[in-house]
This record gives C-alpha cells, sequence and structure tokens, in this order.
C-alpha cells in the first residue's frame, strides 16, 4: 500500500512541513522528511495503513466541525476566566510564534491605523492614540498554548465589546475576523458570542507597559477563553461577518472554536 | 508457569457458561481500540511541549504533528467517554462490579499478591476473579475516571474552571492526565501479559466461554 501524507486538505504541505520541521530536532527531521507525516504507529503496527489516509482525514476533519459545535453549545457567555494575582505572573513571559523573535513584525506606530470593515456602521480607521484614549481594565489571566504549556500574564486594554457597539457592528454577524501583519499573513476568525465576552480585550499594553513587540505591538485580541493560537498579535484589521474565512491555524488542522 | 496454565479439560468437561457477556465484550475492545488511539496521539500532543526530559518516539505517535495528534485525540474521546460512560453505566445496574470486584480486603490482596509473585496464583475459576485482579480492575477504572476528567478540565478549563479546582490548578492537570496514561500503560502491560499466560481467559473475552 502506498504511503500517503496525513494532512488537511487545502493546506500547502510543503509550508507545513517547514513550519513543524523548525520545532524538531534534527534527527526527527531527517526522519519525518523521509517519511512523511503518515499515520505513524497505526502503520507501524500493523505493516500497512489500516485506514485510507485521505478517508480519515476527512471523518477527522468532520469530527473537529461537530467539536466546534459542541463547544459553541457549551460555552457560557457569563463563565469568567480565573483571574489571579500579580504575585501568580509568569516570568518572564514566553514569546511563541511561527518565527523568531528577530522575524517578528516591527510595526510603526505613528503609521499604524486599525482598519475596521465589514457589516458595521462605521468603517473609519483608528489611530493608536485614538484606541488608546478608550477606557482600558487591566486582567490577570492565564494564557494556554495549543501546545499543552501554560503563563500567566497582565493584560491591560479596551473590551472588545464595548468597541464593537462603538463602531455600530452587527453582533447578529457570527464572526470577527482579524488580520495581523505577521509574515507569511496571520489570520483568525473569532465567533461573535466570544467576541462579546466580557474578558474579549483589545489589548494596548502587557504589564503595565506599551505592550512590546514580542507580545504584538501595537496591539493583540487577548481572548482568555480561547487557546493561545486564537490571541491574535500586530493585529491590522478587524472584519465582521457572516462568512467563515479561515485562518492560519484554522486552514493546516487547529480545532476552529478551541474554547477553553 | 504450569500452575498457570490450566489445561481446558474443566471446560470440556461441563457445559461451558457464559463468562464474559456479550456487552461486556464488545466495550471492552471498543474501549482497548480507543485508549490505543488515545495514548499514541496524546504521545503526539505531548511531544509538543514535554513536561519531562524525554519525548516519545515518532514511530509510537499518532497524527504526524500536533495538529494531526489533536485530530484523533479530540475524536476518539467521544468513542472513549461514550463506551466508558455505558460501561459503568451497566456495570452498577447489572451489579456486575459489586459481584466481580468486592470485596477487596487488605488480606486478601497481600495473600494474593503473594501467591501470584511464587506462580501459585490459580485461574481455576474465570468466573471469580482473586483479589490482584479485583484490585487491578476496580483501580484501573477509578484511574480512567480521572484520566477523562483531568482531560476535561484541560480541554475546558474556563467552561469547566470548579473541575480544575478539583485538581489544583491547569498545569497540575496537565500532570494527572500524564500520570494517569502512564498508569493505563503498565496496566496494559500486565494485563496483556496476564491474558498471555492464560490463554483461555483471553478467549473467554473473545468468545464469552
Amino acid at each position: 500500500m502506498a504511503k500517503r501524507s496525513f494532512l488537511i486538505p487545502g493546506v500547502d504541505k510543503r509550508l507545513l512541513i517547514k513550519d513543524s520541521i523548525k520545532t524538531m530536532p534534527d534527527v526527527t527531521r531527517r526522519r519525518f522528511i523521509a517519511g512523511g507525516a503518515s499515520l505513524g504507529a497505526l502503520t507501524l503496527l500493523t505493516g500497512c495503513d489500516v485506514v485510507d489516509s485521505s478517508s480519515a482525514d476527512a471523518l477527522l476533519a468532520k469530527i473537529s466541525k461537530f467539536n466546534d459545535a459542541v463547544q459553541d453549545f457549551i460555552f457560557n457567555p457569563d463563565a469568567l476566566a480565573p483571574t489571579f494575582p500579580e504575585s501568580a505572573i509568569t516570568k518572564p513571559f514566553p514569546f511563541n510564534a511561527y518565527y523568531d523573535l528577530d522575524d517578528a513584525p516591527e510595526v510603526d506606530g505613528e503609521a499604524w491605523k486599525l482598519e475596521v470593515r465589514g457589516l458595521v456602521d462605521n468603517k473609519k480607521s483608528w489611530t493608536l492614540p485614538e484606541l488608546t484614549k478608550l477606557p482600558q481594565f487591566t486582567q490577570i489571566t492565564r494564557h494556554i498554548c495549543v501546545e499543552g504549556w501554560s503563563a500567566i500574564g497582565s493584560w491591560t486594554g479596551t473590551p472588545l465589546r464595548d468597541f464593537l457597539k462603538l463602531v455600530g457592528a452587527d453582533t447578529r454577524a457570527k464572526y470577527v475576523w482579524f488580520q495581523c501583519a505577521d509574515k507569511d499573513g496571520y489570520n483568525s476568525p473569532l465567533d461573535m458570542r466570544t467576541a462579546l465576552h466580557p474578558q474579549t480585550q483589545m489589548t494596548f499594553k502587557y504589564a503595565n507597559e506599551i505592550l512590546p513587540r514580542a507580545y504584538g505591538f501595537p496591539m493583540k485580541i487577548r481572548v482568555p477563553t480561547k487557546l493561545g493560537f486564537k490571541n491574535p498579535k500586530y493585529v491590522v484589521s478587524m472584519e465582521v461577518t457572516n462568512e467563515y474565512k479561515g485562518g492560519y491555524w484554522e486552514d493546516q488542522g487547529y480545532n476552529s472554536f478551541s474554547g477553553s | 508457569m504450569s500452575s498457570l496454565t490450566v489445561t481446558d479439560e474443566h471446560i470440556s468437561a461441563k457445559p461451558a457458561k457464559v463468562i464474559q457477556p456479550v456487552w461486556v465484550r464488545v466495550m471492552h475492545w471498543t474501549n482497548a481500540f480507543a485508549m490505543i488511539l488515545m495514548i499514541l496521539s496524546g504521545w503526539q500532543i505531548y511531544n509538543a511541549s514535554p513536561l519531562f526530559n524525554f519525548s516519545f518516539p515518532r514511530e509510537y505517535t499518532l497524527g504526524g504533528w500536533l495538529g494531526g495528534g489533536l485530530l484523533w485525540h479530540f475524536a476518539a474521546m467521544w468513542l472513549l467517554m461514550v463506551n466508558g460512560l455505558a460501561y459503568l453505566i451497566a456495570g452498577f445496574a447489572t451489579g456486575r462490579f459489586a459481584k466481580k470486584l468486592l470485596p477487596i480486603t487488605p488480606t486478601g490482596v497481600l495473600h494474593d499478591v503473594r501467591a501470584a509473585l511464587t506462580f501459585k496464583l490459580s485461574h481455576d475459576d474465570l468466573s471469580v476473579y482473586n483479589y490482584v485482579q479485583r484490585t487491578l480492575y476496580a483501580g484501573i477504572i477509578v484511574v480512567g475516571v480521572l484520566i477523562v476528567l483531568s482531560g476535561l478540565s484541560m480541554w475546558k478549563p474556563v467552561q469547566l474552571h470548579w473541575l480544575v479546582t478539583l485538581f489544583g490548578d491547569y498545569p497540575t492537570a496537565r500532570y494527572v492526565h500524564f500520570f494517569c496514561m502512564a498508569a493505563i500503560c503498565a496496566f496494559l502491560v500486565i494485563h496483556v501479559l496476564l491474558a498471555l499466560l492464560v490463554p483461555k481467559s483471553l478467549r473467554a473475552m473473545i468468545i464469552g466461554r
């Protein structure tokens, strides 16, 4: 039986492999490239592919969609993520991205504008001074990465739901879709109920200091009810939309709701 | 060894009785399948951010990369949870747990552990579990419940924050999840070894008699 690589349909295989192997030790890297991202152990145990890879992919994608629906169903818009005292903050708070810190976007705060598009009354773009004039709150919450590690940090900014109200967003729409300045263009959809969650924040400060480049200057969306990859950094635009526009990691197979 | 392997004479002499009812057999093998998927995909997820100074060999992981491992893990969890819940309900409702696993007395356990270690523990009557079996089977059910609860609290640490509190905090739930997996793997090794030493017990789990 010919080995077929296990990947999500529509994903650029080479890009994905390039991303993944960066995190692997050398020996693993070589083996990974030689063997392809197969079903691994199951293939090994049985000596052949027990399941046809592409139909397994399709089934797994379907179950992931089902899991989106389940998570949406059990999502309680009033359930708050636990908050912590300042003494609990993880120091140093880890930098995390699919690129090195040296490759992180350098956004010029003077020239930067937040573009607001889609189902909103006021489509004006916002400068940084305009945004930071809005009332801000600080919350210390746990950031949980899809990889399993977690870290507690302090983020300060404006509740996204206040901003959505301010720009006259149609809050019956399904998603707020964020686009970022990351290399290769990061983007991520956020379901409207999570966007309206009281702790979902347009973040301008980390640990009471202007958001450093490592953590997403000039603006990050901090969503303590989602995994880290659904907390976009270096945000350049938001679009209120009914259309599912996909996301950088979501398109590669991470569960789209990924709520905590 | 010879005292552990039992010939088929006992069974063929009298009409065979059903040792493992069909619901136990179906749920046992469903659980075995789901558990292996969960363990292999779980190792893939573990490797993305190891808790200890080691990773699992790639050959023994499922999914190819973290995203694939997560897809398998969050798919197989339904099979594991639905089957496990049905097993718990059936086990209590039919009285099988009470009949097969109880009582577990310290003296009984000590006696049978000593017998097992000196290869004197007999399996003449497959329908009665000795104290080593009772302890292992009851224990693994508790571990199974714990691994699901710690897993759920890692999956939904905000919605199920009360569950996280039960374990302490999110990172602790991760460790609990890991050690439950380790316990299940250890059980799996012993369980499979013993089943191979007493082949008719394996046969009973396949054809019932």
